[in-house]
């Protein structure tokens, strides 16, 4: 592209020149463990994961229901004002279908992941969750679900706590 | 201000694997942009090293590991990182170092090696999540961009073949370019339909896979241009960026509205008043092939929704009104996070000075935007360029 230059450097190797040796390697594993102090807002939410309840935090000056709960209103820069339960019901905002693990490992049977925003928080504001109670033909934007709890006695103060999100049946609201 | 230009780029080949090391990488696309200015390291004042997330090399404080391959060492010396935005946000600082009047010479040289982190580089993508909000659903990088391609598609009713015309474009772009990893000349719409379908509505073919590469450009002030009669030289004359918020769940991801805020601040310092009109070429970030749609709405060269229409009616094509990723892009030429710097600023100083061979846009253009795109789903820069 340039008169000066001629060569475009690099040197190109096959999954099977390192499988099979044929470059000098070196190998690591990292062995690092974390433990994360949750901090006051998401201690709360996690204790009343456990108890089968959503909550947020509400920020005075600009009325927002902030979800998932924070110490401070990043709008206002200042700190927030209440605690306030919101609902376990919700709106599915978009979707994926994945054929995908953690790992980019190809599963057979699709996992149903998406946002869902929760009522009673502001508009748009939710969470990452999984959806079941229904196919990948199914689920659309605009769903409405309600989180499925485990059984008590097995919630850990987890967002794993909810199962996942199933269509609201009817008569439900 | 002072005024700056690009004056030389380089590039490596991008592969799914590389033999060079890291520094390797580095020393050979910095030496190579170095040549294409008529330069030697001596003349360089500062630099400025971009690259992405550490565990992909597998080396905490990769810019220190990297340094002598940029040709950094007993200068100044400064490693920029804003995740997929470094592909142009390390020019950004290149430009303010030589703006400022502190330097005349910076060299920008960026890198990645996806490739060392086994079996799969994804693994450690889910090192970039929250941890007690989102890493215990064990999610995968590709689900948020499945989830914003599918907002983006069902709020305007967009078809999946809109979005495929894209990979299909870049992919064909891309043969003309020396270092691509990704070019098919034969590519059609129904490949990309037809593809695995990995995390719908993201398929293979949507998607740019990981890569090994480095890049380097040259900066100089207007004074050291004209002193050394450098012919070859793009200016820069608006560079933004802007983040969003963390809190990813609590935004419509329908538009991108950090690229909008960047593109304003890019667009008022270059003066651009129009930028449908005034803006020649487009090199959006296209790491997926709806990315680029979605950036040039954010990038306001397409109102809501309309970008698949452009692309439809061929107005982005190479020798369209508005030719849009020129280079192959990320989805032709290939995904080295910060190393894209070659197809996002090296191909508007190529094209800007008639340099791109085959890729050369074939009617005059004079004036070309750039952008990248990162963290999670929150960051965008943009950089303006003039001939």
């Amino acid at each position: 592209m340039t008169a000066r230059v001629a060569k475009w450097p690099g040197v190109e190797l096959s999954a099977a020149d390192l499988l099979e040796g044929k470059v000098t390697q070196t190998r690591f594993r990292p062995d690092a463990k974390y433990a994360w102090s949750a901090g006051e807002a998401i201690s709360r939410f996690l204790e009343e994961l456990q108890a089968g309840r959503l909550i947020a935090r509400t920020c005075h000056r600009c009325e927002r229901i902030l979800f998932p709960p924070r110490m401070f209103c990043e709008e206002c820069f200042r700190p927030t004002d209440a605690w306030t339960y919101i609902r376990d019901t919700g709106t599915i905002e978009t979707y994926s279908v994945s054929y995908l693990d953690t790992d980019a490992k190809r599963i057979s049977e699709p996992i149903l992941v998406g946002v869902v925003s929760l009522d009673g928080a502001s508009p748009k504001m939710g969470m990452m969750h999984y959806f079941g109670e229904m196919t990948k033909d199914e689920i659309r934007i605009g769903m409405r679900v309600r989180a499925v709890w485990r059984p008590a006695e097995e919630r850990k103060g987890s967002v794993l706590d909810i199962r996942y999100f199933r269509p609201l049946r009817e008569g439900e609201r | 201000m002072r005024k700056v230009g690009v004056i030389g780029a380089g590039m490596t080949i991008f592969r799914r694997r590389l033999q060079e090391t890291g520094k390797e990488m580095c020393f050979e696309a910095t030496r190579m942009a170095l040549d294409s200015a008529g330069l030697s390291i001596g003349d360089v004042d500062m630099v400025v090293n971009g690259t992405a997330p550490d565990a992909f090399d597998g080396v905490h404080m990769k810019g220190e590991y990297l340094l002598d391959g940029c040709g950094g060492y007993r200068k100044p010396y400064t490693r920029v990182f804003t995740g997929g935005g470094t592909g142009v946000f390390s020019t950004i600082a290149g430009w303010w170092h030589v703006a400022s009047g502190l330097a005349d010479v910076v060299l920008v040289v960026n890198e990645e090696k996806m490739s060392s982190c086994q079996p799969h580089p994804q693994s450690v993508f889910a090192h970039i999540w929250d941890p007690i909000l989102d890493r215990p659903l064990k999610p995968n990088l590709v689900w948020i961009f499945a989830m914003e391609m599918n907002r983006y598609m069902t709020v305007y009713g967009i078809k999946k073949e809109d979005i495929a015309r894209v990979a299909v474009k870049n992919k064909r772009n891309a043969v003309g370019h020396p270092c691509a990893q990704l070019a098919d000349a034969n590519i059609t719409v129904d490949d990309v339909l037809k593809s695995e379908v990995m995390a719908w509505p993201v398929q293979r073919l949507d998607i740019s896979p990981p890569s090994d590469g480095a890049s380097a450009v040259v900066l100089a002030s207007d004074d050291f241009i004209r002193r050394r009669r450098i012919k070859d030289r793009a200016w820069i004359s608006g560079v933004g960026w802007c983040i969003d918020s963390t809190m990813w769940t609590d935004r419509d991801l329908v538009f991108p509205e950090y690229v909008a805020r960047a593109a304003k601040m890019a667009y008022g310092m270059a003066k651009v008043r129009d930028p449908r009109r005034e803006i020649d070429f487009a090199e959006p970030y296209d790491p997926f092939d709806y990315k680029e749609l979605h950036h040039l709405e954010g990038l306001l060269l397409a109102k809501k929704g309309e970008a698949p229409t452009l692309t439809r009616e061929g107005v982005t094509q190479r020798d369209g009104d508005l030719p849009v990723c020129p280079s192959g892009g990320l989805m032709g030429v290939g995904n080295p996070i910060a190393a894209t710097m070659g197809m996002k600023i090296g191909e508007l100083f190529w094209q800007l000075t008639g340099q791109a061979g085959k890729r050369q846009i074939p009617h005059e253009v004079r004036t070309g935007v750039s952008q990248a795109w990162g963290d999670l789903m929150q960051y965008g820069c943009v950089v303006v360029m003039r001939a």
